[in-house]
């Protein structure tokens, strides 16, 4: 596939229309362009503008301690917001030399892939409104409100959450959380079958989407996809399985891979990654039973901020408060990168440090811009409303775009 | 399909290069490696296509400012096997009056908006690109924002009183 | 007794099959049950609206059940999220092609006034391009808050004149954005 800019003088009789696509979309998809030059219905060419919502994140880190980045990596991939926090401390754990309890990774997958299922379902129940199906999309709402519930209990906010500290999390998940957790997984596998039911065997789900945009595993990897839509193409790569962090070795669950990289093959993946999700969340409870139950977070109370009731009644805590949150501790002086599996691909943190308190540079590899790119140069020949449904289905977060 | 060990990996990659490519280090297993302008297309060319190395993802490419330096813009690359399930990284140091490198877009599509978005914010120039221009800012801008000595904030806002922030 | 609630008649004259108020008082009335919103979702508030409309939290019970996504057709503009200094000319368009009565609802802090993105390339609240009636905070709202936004624009158009377009304070304000 040629990956050349678009506006060739391939129109000298001017038979061509122009069509802007964007930047105000209907409310769901984010604020990008695309200018699409039409022959009729179908697309002879197009150019994709993003840059509408940039706002300076990796500038911004390089003059903010740790604690106050993990609230701008809420705000990259917004519909799974403690993915983005749990890859960022996990980041710095490295960074710092920090072992994390197994009660401490086995909490974080629960959160992670609730999250994960949270973003999945965004697009897939907002792949079938652009098909016409509303009905999916409000039923399945229901139980992300299911999911915001728990994200309450355990860290206050229902959206961009915040969660967790460098070492663990900033409190225990109490019985309420688990009883709500439990609760979802009773009752959601059943309203994901509905949904399924809706739009799987639907023959015209079916029609429109099946060998639409389909996409070659060379060009995938070529472009440097990552996530459902790569594994849609036919290439298992799954950082979670691959490079395995956060006691992911421990578990036992599949990476599930398509075959011609359409846009039926993404909606499948997805799904399945979501039945995969539930799996490893009945194992993570069931591994949680034998752990002591209040350890969650790790014991360095040179990074870990301390509770406010040790910090105003403990001398040593108050130390450890101010020191933390002056910058008064040393940090290596070196770089590092570390990755986690995002609901759209490979979320890269590359954090060079100097030893002070902020980060000397702190760079983002977002997989929503990566995926993105190939969107103009894949559209070429494509019918108008099936490039529609192939945005849709590479499930492009406009903060996650432009950072 | 082995597992490829670092020393491997450096020891094929000091036999074919020896001298142009330097080992910065192996922080937290990733292997580090420097090497100049000249070289960088025949190296990313090389570590994509060898049979035994099959570098054939390209994780990141980005770039950082060091404004003391001799050579302060550095250009990162951070590349992935997937068959050996290896990565590494390597850097490419550039004068701040000369700041261009040859473009990586030929060897991998997926380097296009990589490259764009490093011109945007430091201003490195890719020779070759097919279409370099600026994508995350205001397409006017002329300075490079994410340069050390660019301020963060709006120089121009009346509304801040910096009394109540302390300045 | 049902504990159904019926909206409060305004202030008039009744009496045997007749009502009789002021115009302003029964237009404020319908127009403000049936408003229009042009959903100008950016970022995370817009998810956070996604969960307004749903079944949930329900704006469609206070008549905002047709969203429209053309700023010819709709009467309230709700800005959802940050807005870039890149996207200032775009939102500045869609509002100048809304027809009077039209309404302007500030959803989330970034809207407001840059929230925490205090950076070169983000507008600090947007009531630098265009005049706004109402400002919700929160990062990101509750749907609840966005409700409770929602009420007040109900609130301002009900007890609006009937053509604000006419009052020279209206004027002045548009004339100061430098709209016509």
């Amino acid at each position: 596939m040629q990956n050349h800019p678009v506006y060739t003088d391939n129109d000298p009789q001017n038979e061509l229309s122009t069509l802007n696509l964007g930047p105000t979309h209907p409310a769901t998809h984010g604020v990008f362009q695309n200018v699409l030059q039409l022959d009729g219905e179908r697309i002879v060419s197009g150019v994709s503008t993003i840059g509408y919502i940039h706002r300076a994140f990796e500038k911004i880190a390089e003059h903010r301690p740790f604690y106050q980045i993990t609230p701008l990596t809420d705000r990259l991939n917004y519909c799974s917001s403690p993915i983005n926090n749990m890859g960022w401390h996990m980041t710095v754990e490295k960074l710092l030399g920090i072992e994390t309890p197994k009660r401490v990774d086995y909490l974080r997958i629960i959160i992670m892939e609730l999250a994960r299922i949270s973003d999945h379902l965004i697009c897939n129940s907002v792949l079938a409104v652009d098909t016409g199906a509303a009905t999916g999309f409000f039923y399945v709402m229901e139980y992300r409100e299911a999911i915001y519930e728990i994200y309450e209990e355990i860290c206050g906010s229902r959206l961009t959450t915040n969660i967790g500290r460098i070492g663990g999390f900033e409190r225990n998940f109490n019985s309420i959380a688990f009883a709500k957790l439990r609760k979802f997984l009773k009752e959601y596998p059943v309203v994901l079958k509905e949904f399924e039911n809706l739009t799987k065997r639907n023959r015209i789900f079916i029609d429109r989407t099946k060998d639409v945009a389909a996409v070659t595993a060379e060009d995938a990897i070529n472009y440097s996809w990552s996530g459902p839509i790569l594994r849609a193409t036919g290439v298992d790569y799954d950082v979670r399985a691959m490079n395995p962090y956060c006691s992911y070795e421990d578990f036992d669950f599949e990476v599930p891979v398509g075959e011609n990289g359409d846009v039926y093959s993404r909606y499948l993946v997805r799904q399945e990654e979501m039945w995969q999700s539930l799996r490893l969340i009945e194992q993570a409870l069931v591994k949680l039973e034998k752990e002591p139950t209040d350890i969650f977070h790790a014991d360095v109370p040179d990074f870990y901020l301390p509770p406010k009731e040790d910090v105003y009644n403990n001398m040593e805590a108050l130390i450890y408060h101010f020191k933390i949150v002056m910058g008064e501790i040393p940090t290596p002086n070196t770089e590092v990168y570390h990755s986690v599996e995002g609901g759209n691909g490979e979320l890269g943190f590359y954090l060079v440090n100097d030893g002070g308190r902020s980060p000397y540079r702190l760079h983002f590899r977002r997989p929503s811009f990566i995926n993105y790119q190939m969107y103009a140069p894949m559209s070429r020949g494509m019918l108008l409303s099936d490039a529609i449904i192939n945005m849709s289905s590479l499930n492009v977060i406009a903060g996650e775009l432009d950072a | 399909m082995g597992k490829l060990t670092n020393e491997d990996l450096l020891k094929k990659v000091s036999e074919k290069y020896n001298d142009q490519v330097t080992l910065l280090g192996e922080p937290f297993g990733l292997l580090t490696l420097e090497t100049g302008r000249d070289q960088i297309i025949d190296i990313l060319t090389w570590l994509k296509k060898d049979p035994s190395l099959q570098f054939i993802y390209l994780t990141d490419l980005t770039a950082i400012h060091y404004p003391e330096l001799p050579k302060p813009i550095g250009v990162i690359y951070h590349l992935h096997s997937l068959v050996n399930n290896v990565r590494v990284r390597i850097k490419v140091f550039l004068e701040d009056a000369d700041v261009h490198i040859p473009t990586a877009s030929n060897i991998w599509n997926g380097a296009n908006w990589m490259e764009r978005e490093t011109y945007d914010l430091f201003g490195v120039i890719f020779d070759g690109h097919p279409d370099l221009r600026r994508i995350l800012n205001v397409d006017d801008m002329t300075a490079f924002p994410m340069r050390k000595e660019f301020p963060l904030e709006d120089p121009n806002r009346v509304d801040k009183k910096d009394y109540f922030f302390g300045r | 007794m049902s504990d159904i609630q019926l909206v409060d008649a305004p202030a008039g004259v009744e009496g045997a099959g007749f009502f009789a108020t002021s115009i302003d008082k029964a237009i404020g009335i319908a127009r403000s049950y049936s408003l229009w919103p042009l959903p100008f979702a950016t970022s995370c508030c817009g998810i956070e609206f996604m969960a307004t409309m749903s079944p949930h939290y329900d704006l469609a019970r206070f008549g905002a059940e047709r969203l429209s996504f053309s700023p010819r057709q709709a009467d309230l503009l709700m800005v959802m999220g940050t807005i870039s200094k890149k996207m200032g000319p775009v939102l500045r368009q869609v509002y100048l092609q809304m027809a009077e009565p039209r309404w302007v609802m500030a959803v989330g802090a970034c809207a407001s006034s840059g929230g925490i993105f205090d950076t070169y390339s983000v507008l600090q609240g947007i009531d630098e391009v265009i005049p706004v009636d109402v400002y919700v905070p929160g990062c990101p709202p509750r749907p609840e808050a966005i409700i409770d936004g929602f009420i007040q624009i109900q609130k301002l158009v009900q007890s609006e004149t009937l053509r604000r377009r006419n009052e020279p304070q209206y004027q002045k304000l548009l004339a100061s954005y430098g709209i016509q």
